[in-house]
């Protein structure tokens, strides 16, 4: 399985994504610099954190409008797995791929913690090898991650069970209905502001993380038979 | 100003306008000898910045030479962007700090996020990634709203600059007095891993090779930034904001990562920052190098505004632009690397070989000044220097003995002193992770950072305890050193070397030249003892508010070696049964202490002593002992004394973790003082005996499930009890509730 990891001017999450996938899942992986325009030869697409293009005007607000998105949303069209991580989540939400909108953090400032997170939604690509219910450890570093959306997206979410994850115990940003993560209606697009890729070696204090991209491996691995 | 306004090379000599740019009478006729002509308005200009203080060192010159710098691993010692050392592998680390007080007393957010910025070009250009970033940060007390203000503005720049870059900010130290009230001092360290093979020096050389011009267009900000820096604050400082650059974080991570790819090309010669007074140092200093000289065309300086002068072009401390020399004829590959980032790499000159700066603007020469007139041969004064009354007065003073009456309450009024309460206000709002490598997050004595493709780790700290500096210059420059190594030892790593940035008042003044030069000598003896030798640094005087210095505050930033990623070692308890261990003896020492401070509102007597050689083999037992595997936590006894490391070695622990311990001889010292050397040690119970053959500690008591630090005195007498929930409360606390209650 190959996995795309998308760079635009200013991620800064990348290295963190490329190593998650090579060396804790041991698959391919990939940088992909924001010109390319063509995402064919990979099975799953990352979008990283970081703040593109110094998120001056709005987070991913310029991020969208970069050469490889088209070929993302094509990726999405195409049923593959994708994924955006804080500010690949923000770049997500502004092309559309996701309902709804960030707004700056409650306390209007950054913040960089390990929170705990509740597993919402265990059947989806990206979260089958966790437990429904499940909490799980997970940090956040971020200052617009107070998600919002209108009630009948919200009712919409809920309805779909498109919330995937929500924050447990404290929400540390504000965010509506404590959403840390939402997938699209068909279920193969995932943006979340926690950073699964922080949280794939114990030594740094948590791996629950790994779960996720394992989920991501045992899907791809169900839907391509080998025909060797 | 247009050229034809300017004042003309007369003018300037007869209304003593360099006065106005930081220049003296003789520093001028000096100039006007070197040249053998009177200088213009812009050779002045040039001049006047690159021997201030801030450029040349001056004044401090001839007390930095007695730091020691060499050492076998030593790969780079100070004179480059950043100092490098060897740490096996074909890897070297390689780090700086630098000050940005002056800017961030006028303009908090800018003057700390484009001191974070300078500090992270200054680690690339030497063709290193940057891994970590520190900070050491002093403010007035919490009771001000311009104190508070300074303080959160502050804290948003280093964050809002480094989060964006993507580099982890992972430790640091924040302290409060109110002699920093109005002069704060804003101090960051940027460290790096580099491949010995792609090691970068700032050198220009081969005539006609090619001087290129990268990143951020040139501006009007920052003029005269150096001279600012090189002078004592005061009410009209405020006028002063123009001379405070606008940082550009995005700008900076499309430099960094191009400037990463570039020097992997053997096309390249040499790479600096163009940081303190911009294009005027970065091409002067890479030529004097090198033992060439530049010429640059001004017409080809990339300009964010119309109608720029020379003089404006060449004082310009635009941020986030850096000056290469590039092999003739290999221009575009260079060009190309940037064009991938979006950055234009232009040709501005060439290399010569007659050792001259020469400035070209509208097809005229407009300055032709010799390289090394500049840099090498710029002045150096040895001023005077008196022990100072005050330090007489305190030598002479009788020891002071505090009196305690409620150890309950004492230790939890220690625990809400802003300088000890928990930072996390602060480091909360830092991206510590980014580049996931963050091992020990800050909060405990050293951050810790793995190296990625190794078993290896470096420990991170900055450290500088001032009130025993101005207490004691040479006692305290020995301590600030040592406290050092000690953090980097507590986390399971030998210190191989340091990096200072040494904030002082006017070297003008007797007394401030004379702390200046005893917290040199202290820290040197420290180095050499501890074998850690200094390999970068910067200098920072004239920190002073209408007439009042700031207290003497030596800044170390150290960086050890962690062998093995089983030895990293944190601050907190771990587990219900571990036997708790102090290292060390306490004396009845409490000038400058917390204690006193708390106590008495003010710091008076003396600072306590130090015993290098006793530091030197306490920090190598402890090592060994971490390295042997039998210690569980390790921290030292620092500001508040035992008490207050014991409570940040239970409130760092899991929820529900306490510590019961007996106190035997004088409460108060034992509880209370600064006595160095001292460390807090946990160790399971199956290593209790390894762990006693190789350290001598006394066992004190142990880590229990109770919830409750209890200390006990000899006769069963119960001393302190708190439950650990309130005593995190208060800690944690104090800060948020200091900036809260400014409304």
């Amino acid at each position: 399985m190959k996995f795309a990891v998308i760079v635009f001017p200013g991620s800064n999450c990348d290295v963190d994504m490329y190593h998650a996938v090579a060396d804790e899942l041991g698959e391919e992986v990939e940088y992909v610099w924001h010109d390319e325009e063509n995402l064919d030869r990979f099975d799953a697409i990352l979008l990283p954190g970081g703040f593109s293009y110094g998120d001056y005007l709005r987070s991913g607000a310029i991020a969208r409008f970069s050469k490889v998105m088209a070929a993302v949303k094509q990726a999405a069209e195409a049923g593959k797995p994708v994924l955006g991580v804080c500010n690949g989540f923000q770049i997500l939400l502004e092309a559309g791929l996701l309902p709804g909108a960030m707004r700056r953090n409650q306390g209007l400032k950054f913040i960089c913690r390990p929170v705990q997170l509740v597993v919402e939604n265990n059947e989806t690509m990206f979260t089958s090898a966790y437990d429904k219910g499940e909490v799980i450890t997970i940090p956040i570093a971020h200052g617009e991650g107070n998600y919002y959306c209108d009630e009948q997206t919200l009712k919409r979410l809920v309805e779909n069970r498109q919330i995937v994850f929500r924050y447990h115990g404290e929400n540390p940003n504000g965010s509506l209905a404590e959403i840390a993560g939402i997938v699209n209606e068909r279920g193969n697009v995932l943006g979340m502001m926690p950073h699964p890729e922080r949280a794939v070696d114990a030594l740094l204090g948590s791996a629950d993380g790994l779960k996720l991209f394992r989920s991501i491996v045992n899907y791809w691995r169900e839907t391509h038979v080998v025909t060797a | 100003m247009s050229l034809l306004l300017e004042p003309s090379a007369a003018m300037v000599k007869e209304q003593k306008l360099y006065r106005e740019m930081g220049l003296t009478d003789e520093e001028f006729a000096r100039i006007e000898a070197m040249l053998g002509r009177l200088p213009n308005y812009t050779e002045t200009g040039i001049f006047a910045v690159m021997w201030s203080e801030h450029c040349s060192y001056k004044n401090s010159k001839p007390v930095l030479k007695k730091f020691p710098t060499d050492g076998p691993h030593v790969l780079q010692g100070p004179g480059e962007g950043a100092g490098i050392v060897d740490i096996g592998d074909g890897l070297a680390v390689a780090f700086k700090i630098e000050s940005h007080n002056h800017p961030s007393a006028i303009e908090p957010y800018q003057g700390a996020a484009t001191g974070v910025g300078g500090i992270i070009r200054d680690v690339f250009s030497m063709g290193a990634r940057p891994i970590a970033l520190l900070n050491s940060l002093r403010f007035g007390e919490l009771t001000s709203p311009r104190v508070n203000y300074l303080f959160e503005h502050v804290v948003a720049g280093i964050a809002g600059y480094g989060n964006c870059v993507g580099i982890p900010t992972v430790g640091g130290e924040v302290q409060f007095d109110p002699a920093y009230e109005g002069n704060p001092l804003v101090n960051a360290m940027c460290v790096g891993i580099i491949r010995h093979e792609d090691i970068q020096r700032g050198i220009a050389t081969g005539v006609g090779n090619t001087v290129m011009y990268v990143g951020a267009k040139t501006g009007r900000d920052g003029i005269h930034g150096a001279t600012f820096a090189s002078e004592e604050l005061s009410e009209q400082s405020e006028a002063k904001r123009p001379a405070v650059q606008v940082g550009d974080p995005f700008m900076e991570k499309l430099l960094l990562e191009a400037c990463l790819e570039a020097v992997k090309s053997d096309a390249l010669v040499g790479i600096q920052d163009m940081g303190a007074a911009g294009l005027t140092s970065s091409s002067a200093e890479m030529a004097s190098k090198g033992g060439f000289g530049i010429e640059m065309n001004l017409d080809l300086v990339p300009q964010r505004e119309a109608g720029m002068t020379p003089y404006e072009m060449m004082l310009s401390e635009s941020q986030e632009r850096m000056l290469l020399v590039v092999k003739q004829g290999r221009e575009d590959e260079i060009a190309a690397i940037f064009a991938k980032y979006g950055l234009e790499a232009k040709a501005i000159g060439k290399v010569t070989d007659d050792r001259m700066l020469r400035l070209f603007f509208h097809g005229e020469v407009v300055a032709e000044i010799p390289v090394d007139a500049l840099a090498k041969d710029a002045p150096v004064y040895h001023k005077p220097s008196a022990e100072p009354a005050y330090y007489r007065e305190f030598q002479a003073m009788p020891p002071y003995i505090p009196h305690i009456e409620d150890y309950n309450q004492t230790l939890l009024g220690l625990l809400a002193q802003p300088t000890i309460a928990s930072k996390e206000w602060v480091y909360d709002q830092y991206d510590y992770m980014v580049r996931t490598n963050t091992v020990v997050a800050p909060g405990s004595d050293a951050a810790v950072v793995r190296i990625r493709g190794t078993n290896k780790a470096l420990a991170l700290t900055t450290d500088c305890n001032s009130r025993y500096v101005y207490l004691d210059p040479e006692t305290g420059g020995k301590i600030a050193v040592a406290e050092a190594a000690r953090n980097v030892v507590c986390s399971g790593a030998k210190p191989l070397a340091i990096t200072d940035c040494l904030n002082f008042g006017s070297p003008e003044k007797p007394d401030i030249f004379w702390q200046l030069e005893k917290a040199v000598d202290g820290m040197s003896e420290a180095c050499r003892a501890l074998e850690t030798p200094v390999v970068s640094g910067n200098v920072s005087l004239y920190n002073e508010t209408n007439g009042e210095a700031v207290y003497p505050t030596p800044v170390v930033g150290m960086v050890g070696l962690i062998e093995d990623l089983s030895h990293i070692t944190t601050q907190s308890f771990k587990q219900t049964g571990d036997l708790i261990y102090v290292i060390g003896e306490a004396k009845p020492e409490f000038g400058g202490s917390e204690l006193q401070k708390f106590l008495e509102g003010r710091i008076f007597g003396k600072a306590p002593e130090i015993d290098l050689k006793v530091e030197a083999s306490r920090q190598r037992q402890l090592l060994a002992a971490i390295r042997a595997g039998v210690v569980a936590s390790a921290h030292d006894v620092a500001e508040g004394g035992l008490a207050v490391a014991l409570a940040e070695c239970v409130m760092g622990g899991a929820s529900g973790l306490g510590a019961k311990v007996t106190i035997r001889g004088d409460l108060i010292s034992e509880l209370f003082s600064e006595t160095q050397s001292r460390f807090v040690v946990s160790v399971k119970k199956e290593h209790q005996e390894a762990f006693e053959q190789l350290v001598e500690a006394k066992r004190i008591g142990e880590v229990t499930d109770d919830g409750t630090f209890t200390v006990n005195g000899e006769q069963g007498e119960t001393i302190i009890r708190l439950s650990v929930d309130d005593l995190r409360n208060v800690w944690k606390g104090a800060i948020p509730c200091l900036l809260k209650s400014k409304d």
